[in-house]
């Protein structure tokens, strides 16, 4: 099982300053950890006016993610980027169900021991506590590029497969396609500095 | 000058530089080096040792740049991120400046499926782009990526890869741009055999002035046989071989092939070398050294300028 911690304002800030926004939060995972008084607290401070707010159980389940998504389509629809609270599985989710909106994420992931096996399969979450979603469209390089790369694709992505696996998608090409559709290829330029692999949870 | 590298200074000179590469054996025999050296020696300005590449072991790259070395060769120790974290790749950096070597080429390193221990941990801490601006900040900001200072910095030549044939096509420039500003100071690139697409991408590179800021090295190699041909068509990642290379390979009786591979490999060097911004030719002859002399020679390139004796 996953724990949630809310990232720094100042990571996020910049990234979503002066949109309108559209708030995820996912509150499946609370009895194990989930920082309400954070998250609210991070809300709370926010400049930006809130189109509206979905708090929800599960995120990661993608069906469940799409009826909220066409529940609150007028809200979407008007917010200029959808800001999720979850884990790196709940804003993979939204954000591959909303490819052609600016979705950031709020949270960085941990890992927990136990209680592994209750979240849906269907994305990867290495649990690495220094969640690079933003940066890359919505799709991560930490679980899902074969080196792990943060300033990809190497040369062994070809016609969009990875030279490791041609069953592979290359999460490289896959970041690069999203970001184009969302006029952010500019984010490809910055240099994605070493990774600290040693978080851990917060006690 | 940045460093005493050789390479650096017939770049500087602005001569067309040759740089060749020497694979070290699989095995500790020593000898290997020094056969292999022997036809590089006075062909090139400097030669790339493979960091076990095609993750097959091998002896250090390191090691047998020495070996090299004392042969009379400049080295450009090839360092991959699949076989070690930060801290070790840190203190390689520090070994090979304090021997005396003096160009290292920044990789990412081949995945270990692809060699002879596919069931080994890769260890990719950081990326080929990470480590070029490790490696930079060693050299000019004399400080380890933990921002702790040093007493003395490795001077090394920092080099880096790119793979104009790889896609997504549009994005090669961007990123080899990304290398360029972590503190490449020079380029190989990957083999080309389709110099149209090869020209192509020059062209967007110039467009962004990366030419003027960064030393690229045209990556070329002979061919040996038609086999050798076929499966760097089908089986290697990121390689491209049009049909044009197989048709003229197919167009001579079979003993002749490996004439017509150098030929054409010399073809490719006087091709590349009118393109705006090519500064020199990296020669891949890979297990087939002893052809270097006679391409360098039919390609006009000797004597080297000011190769260390």
């Amino acid at each position: 099982m996953l724990a949630v911690q809310v990232k720094p304002e100042e990571e996020v800030v910049p990234l979503i300053s002066s949109k309108k926004l559209f708030v995820f939060e996912c509150l499946g995972c609370r009895e194990v950890h989930y920082p309400v008084e954070e998250a609210a607290q991070f809300l709370g401070n926010l400049k930006e006016e809130v189109t509206g707010r979905a708090t929800l159980d599960y995120l990661c389940n993608r069906e469940f993610a799409r009826a909220y998504i066409d529940e609150y389509a007028d809200e979407i629809e008007e917010a200029q980027a959808v800001l999720v609270f979850s884990c790196g599985v709940g804003a993979q989710v939204i954000s591959s169900l909303l490819e052609d909106k600016l979705v950031y994420t709020g949270c960085d992931t941990l890992y927990l021991h136990g209680f592994q096996g209750l979240t849906a399969k269907e994305f990867d979450c290495d649990q690495c506590g220094e969640c690079y979603l933003n940066y890359t469209g919505g799709i991560c390089p930490v679980a899902l590029c074969s080196k792990h790369i943060l300033n990809g694709p190497c040369g062994g992505s070809q016609d969009g497969k990875c030279e490791v696996d041609p069953d592979m998608t290359c999460a490289w090409q896959d970041i690069i396609d999203r970001l184009a559709r969302r006029g952010q290829l500019h984010l490809l330029e910055r240099l994605g500095a070493p990774k600290n692999w040693s978080v851990e949870p917060a006690s | 000058m940045k460093t005493r590298s050789n390479l650096e200074r017939v770049l500087e000179a602005r001569h067309f530089a040759v740089t060749g590469e020497l694979g070290p054996p699989p095995s500790a025999d020593p000898e290997v080096i020094g056969s292999k050296a022997k036809f590089l020696k006075g062909n090139v300005d400097a030669f790339n040792v493979t960091d076990g590449q095609t993750a097959v072991v091998r002896m250090a790259s390191w090691a047998a740049a020495l070996l090299g070395k004392e042969e009379g060769l400049e080295p450009i120790v090839q360092m991959t991120c699949r076989d070690r974290n930060r801290i070790a790749l840190q203190m390689d950096v520090l070994g090979i400046a304090a021997l005396g070597i003096n160009n290292m080429l920044c990789l990412t390193g081949d995945h270990q499926k692809f060699g002879n221990h596919p069931t080994a941990k890769g260890v990719y801490d950081v990326d080929s782009i990470q480590l070029v601006k490790m490696v930079r900040d060693m050299r000019d900001e004399k400080k380890f990526q933990s921002g702790d200072d040093m007493s003395v910095e490795p001077c090394l030549f920092i080099g880096a890869a790119a793979n104009p044939f790889a896609d997504p096509f549009e994005f090669r420039v961007t990123r080899l741009a990304k290398k360029v500003a972590a503190g490449a100071d020079f380029i190989q690139t990957q083999i080309i055999y389709n110099v149209d697409k090869f020209a192509e991408w020059m062209k967007d590179v110039r467009e962004k002035g990366l030419h003027e800021k960064v030393k690229i090295l045209a990556g070329v190699a002979p061919i040996k046989s038609m086999g050798a041909a076929r499966y760097m068509k089908t089986r290697v990642p990121g390689m491209d071989v049009p049909d044009s290379v197989l048709e003229r390979l197919q167009g001579v009786p079979k003993e002749q092939v490996s004439r017509e591979g150098i030929k054409l490999c010399v073809d490719i060097i006087e091709q590349v070398r009118q393109i705006e911004g090519v500064a020199g030719i990296h020669l891949m002859a890979i297990e087939w050294e002893e052809v270097v002399p006679e391409i360098i020679a039919a390609a006009g390139l000797l004597p080297r300028p000011g190769v260390s004796a």
